[in-house]
């Protein structure tokens, strides 16, 4: 492998990275919202985000990626390649952290909830100020997990053509012919990724530690 | 013809794509479940020097994604002479990538185990390979079961990754025929509807399992 491969991965690793990036954040968001939403119990948008949580968790990324990028056009939209790929993968972690988050409601203690009423806090900053930091901190291990899930799967884009860290090994060993240095560098990449967000959890929990909740 | 008639008449290549989904599912987890059992036998052994390599070994594959490995067994492989077909290396891929992710799981619950009863069994003179598969394998899959049914359910997905290596299985029947019709939506709806009854198939079966293992108090320990 030469410079101008190195250049490629590299390049690849930064479009898996952004685009994971970009759909964590929004997925993790997203999930906290259905979550909020699910406990509010209206009836027919309960049934259907029950509906939209089961399948989404069902659903394949390659399955999810193409139906998205194919059909897009079909109804209207105009996709570009990268959307489609973060619409993807936001459909699928969202349904999975929507659960993470609705665990941590479940288990939040009812006597702090209590005392919050009874001190005279609105339902608002309870949430805010009482339930929220408490919730992050519980829910964290759960949410990193998914998170690295969603690294795993985002190899997944590159079937609708981004040329993500995945699938710039097929097209270094297309010019070189040697298809094992990219793809062990290429899993190297995404050791490294992972295990820098598993480094990152780390340093969140003992953060989280020092005050002492 | 409406595009739903269209998918009707095609439904052989969709009812194939399904049965070489579940086929390729099947055997990949049947041989996960088998390295999954094998790596805790491995793990469970006195021989200290094997724990650390395989340890290793299974924490680089939970880092590593699918395709990645799919793609070493099915492009990489050859550049040292060994050449699988695309439904050899996904199936294999799949059967080793999931054993660790077993292995992990099983691991997991090894640690949580009170170690007076193996003292006991040891007491009463069960050798090793007794008392893992009459003691230790049973209890820890009976106990493990929901995290089982979700790496499952990983794995079902896992399998789609491998039309990327032209595996013709239930994404690639969609892909296909949606690119013959141009009918995209309606195509992937019927794939996502398959897959989904799938895993809701699968949630029941380790529901029944509980009842099962209720019964037979391997949740009370």
């Amino acid at each position: 492998m030469n410079a101008s491969a190195w250049n490629m991965l590299l390049e690849g690793a930064w479009t898996t990275v952004w685009i994971s990036a970009v759909s964590i954040a929004i997925g993790v968001v997203a999930g906290l919202v259905i979550a909020l939403i699910r406990l509010a119990r209206i009836p027919i948008i309960d049934q259907l985000l029950v509906l939209y949580v089961s399948v989404a968790r069902a659903t394949p990324l390659v399955t999810l990626a193409l139906f998205i990028f194919l059909s897009a056009p079909d109804l209207g939209l105009d996709l570009n390649r990268s959307v489609a790929g973060i619409l993807a993968l936001t459909l699928n972690t969202t349904a999975f952290n929507a659960e993470i988050w609705r665990s941590a409601f479940r288990n939040f203690s009812r006597e702090q909830s209590e005392a919050a009423m009874a001190t005279g806090m609105t339902p608002w900053v309870t949430f805010r100020r009482i339930m929220l930091p408490q919730m992050v901190i519980t829910s964290l291990p759960g949410l990193v997990n998914e998170m690295s899930f969603l690294i795993k799967g985002s190899p997944a884009i590159a079937v609708i053509g981004i040329v993500d860290l995945t699938r710039v090994t097929n097209r270094i060993s297309a010019v070189t012919y040697e298809p094992l240095p990219p793809i062990l560098v290429a899993g190297a990449l995404y050791m490294a990724i992972i295990g820098c967000l598993v480094w990152l959890q780390r340093l969140a929990e003992r953060r989280a530690n020092r005050l002492a909740m | 013809m409406s595009n739903w008639e269209i998918l009707w008449d095609e439904r052989a290549q969709f009812w194939s794509g399904f049965l070489s989904t579940l086929e390729i599912f099947g055997l990949s987890i049947v041989g996960a479940f088998v390295i999954g059992c094998g790596l805790l036998y491995l793990l469970e052994g006195s021989r200290k020097r094997l724990t650390m390599p395989l340890r290793i070994f299974i924490d680089g594959m939970r880092m590593l994604p699918f395709l990645i490995l799919a793609y070493l067994l099915y492009y990489g492989l050859p550049s040292v002479g060994i050449r699988l077909d695309a439904w050899g290396a996904g199936v294999g891929a799949l059967a080793v990538y999931h054993g660790c992710y077993f292995a992990e799981i099983f691991r997991g619950n090894r640690l949580t185990f009170p170690p007076g009863q193996i003292e006991a069994a040891q007491a009463h003179g069960f050798t090793k390979g007794k008392l893992f598969f009459r003691l230790l394998l049973p209890q820890i899959i009976m106990q493990t079961r929901p995290l089982l049914g979700n790496q499952l359910i990983y794995a079902l997905k896992d399998t789609a990754f491998l039309v990327i290596i032209t595996v013709g299985e239930l994404t690639a029947a969609a892909n296909s025929l949606s690119s013959t019709y141009f009918i995209p939506t309606e195509a992937f709806i019927v794939v996502i509807g398959f897959y989904w009854a799938i895993s809701v198939t699968m949630e029941i079966i380790i529901k029944q399992c509980g009842r099962f293992s209720a019964k037979r108090g391997f949740d009370n320990v």
